[in-house]
């Protein structure tokens, strides 16, 4: 049979089938999306990825680690401290590296003030999809805060290069101390504000309520993650099931919207509440972790020199798992005894949550498209990973192309090795 | 839709929340316009200060460097070049990703950062 979006155009008597993307109004990154519709109904739903791939992973495989940090921070804009954490995190547990005190609660309340960065962008950005303008410019300027708070402390407002192999690398003083804390009391009656005019707002109610459903059994199956897995009614989070940092003594329980609005229906009205509810607990977090923040010193070694020494000792594999405002974020590392490591490979929070889109805009109206689209927080370029360029026309090598190839080559070489 | 239109008519007594433009109108001629402030004759809004510990453009001090190259060595985006006849380093600004960390290593503090953020320019010198 042939697959949506082979043509563009009538597909039959009364089926069209259309392609939104690679690069669209709608949509903030580069994805395409194959759609056939009957009327306005959406009956069939394919994508098409790598579309922005940018081989930061070989990269990686040429540097050391103390430079893999920055490439790390590259994979993603917005979540740039989840990647080096999740890296760190990775190389520490090979190398066996404890991490003092003050660190750990130097990292989580950087981590943090990213989910609110993050999650108040996406609000922005979720508002704009729907036509809402004014509550994307309220959301844009209460981020404003947060990035404030966030140069202060790590020295830029986006990329923050705070991380460092077994510590962070800049310690909070009294006043940076304050800072946060006003932040965070900023952001626990913003986060009852923006709830305000997002849920109780009757054409936004009417628009996401029912809209992209993804149910509990689908969420399970497709393994989506984050706040997209937690709207479904799934408690996954993994500064719950396997804490890090100062997760431990803070105690993270996993945000789910019955805890809001009474029910879980698991559409996108259930992931703005979510999100928007997670602002605060992000609040109450920093909050805690200012309040009980150790003293001691902020780095497991403060020579970059040295460390990489150690570094260069080690051999093994490792993994780094941290809750990135999108999701899990996992990284697997292997160093081999020399500079750089063996093998980094990232697995991003979308390349989850993608697959969760199929079961929404099956049976959605192609008006809501954008909306479904934003509802899981999409982030392309961290799911990227594989893309073969050639003469002719580009084409992504799958499992089963992979696997032919082989036979092929191994049929090749039985025939070579014939007298 | 009411809490939002509340917050809009608030909005209309508050002051502008956006950083001020350097100037009120777009000037015939961005040099002239600088020129024109450094003569005091127009007025400029200044630029929004960074805080303490801000990572701008970083500061090269020639004398101070011993060529030691842990700034080559952990340099993410090759920003740092070392050159073999001078024992000496070159640094591309062009490259640079402003992440600090060859100010962190340097022994002799050759390297500084400055709170400089106006870097974009048409021209790679």
């Amino acid at each position: 049979m042939r697959k949506a979006g082979d043509i563009i155009g009538q597909e039959s008597r009364d089926t069209y089938s259309i392609c939104v993307g690679p690069v669209h109004p709608a949509l903030k990154e580069p994805v395409r999306l194959n759609l056939r519709v009957r009327g306005e109904r959406i009956e069939h739903v394919d994508f098409e990825l790598s579309q922005v791939h940018r081989g930061i992973e070989w990269m990686g495989t040429r540097r050391n680690p103390i430079q893999i940090l920055y490439l790390s921070e590259r994979i993603c804009g917005i979540c740039n401290i989840c990647h080096t954490f999740a890296f760190c995190r990775a190389v520490e547990s090979i190398a066996g590296i404890e991490v003092p005190p003050r660190a750990r609660y130097i990292r989580t309340i950087v981590a943090e003030l990213e989910r609110i960065h993050s999650h108040i962008l996406w609000a922005g950005v979720a508002a704009h999809e729907l036509g809402f303008d004014s509550a994307m410019h309220y959301a844009f300027r209460a981020r404003e805060k947060v990035l404030d708070v966030i140069e202060n402390l790590t020295g830029n407002r986006i990329m923050k290069a705070i991380m460092m192999i077994g510590g962070v690398r800049r310690d909070m003083d009294k006043g940076q101390a304050r800072l946060v804390m006003e932040a965070a009391d900023f952001y626990s009656r913003c986060s009852r504000k923006l709830e305000k005019i997002f849920l109780g707002d009757p054409v936004i109610k009417s628009r996401t309520r029912d809209t992209g459903i993804l149910t509990r059994h689908d969420c399970l199956a497709l393994c989506s993650v984050g706040p997209t897995a937690r709207a479904s009614g799934v408690r996954k989070d993994v500064r719950q099931d396997e804490p890090y940092g100062a997760y431990p003594d803070v105690g993270v329980k996993a945000m789910t919207p019955d805890e809001i609005t009474g029910e879980t229906r698991g559409d996108v009205y259930d992931r703005i509440a979510v999100r928007l509810r997670e602002i605060k607990q992000s609040a109450d977090i920093i909050g805690r972790c200012v309040k009980d923040m150790p003293e001691g010193k902020i780095a497991h070694e403060d020579k970059a020199n040295v460390l990489l020494g150690e570094l260069r000792g080690v051999q093994g594999e490792g993994i780094g798992r941290h809750e990135a405002p999108r999701g899990e974020v996992f990284h697997y590392v292997k160093l081999v005894g020399e500079e750089a490591p063996y093998s980094w490979k990232v697995r991003a929070p979308t390349y989850n949550n993608l697959l969760s889109w199929i079961p929404m805009m099956l049976g959605a109206q192609i008006a809501d498209i954008p909306v479904i689209a934003a509802s899981i927080d999409p982030c392309m370029s961290c799911t990227n990973r594989a893309v073969v360029t050639g003469p002719g026309r580009r084409q992504v090598l799958g499992q089963d192309m992979l696997h032919d190839l082989s036979v092929k080559r191994t049929r090749e070489l039985r025939r070579g090795l014939r007298p | 839709m009411l809490n939002m239109q509340i917050e809009l008519v608030k909005q209309l007594f508050r002051r502008t929340f956006t950083n001020r433009f350097p100037s009120k109108r777009i000037p015939k001629s961005v040099s002239g316009f600088l020129r024109s402030v450094e003569r005091g004759e127009r007025k400029m809004n200044p630029p929004v200060p960074v805080p303490p510990g801000f990572r701008g453009r970083i500061n090269y001090d020639k004398k101070k460097c011993i060529g030691c190259r842990l700034c080559v060595k952990v340099c993410p985006a090759d920003a740092v070049v070392f050159l073999e006849k001078e024992k000496k380093i070159r640094y591309h600004l062009f490259r640079c990703t402003f992440c600090g960390q060859c100010v962190d290593v340097c022994p002799t503090k050759a390297l500084q950062t400055t709170n400089e953020f106006l870097l974009a320019d048409y021209e790679k010198d």
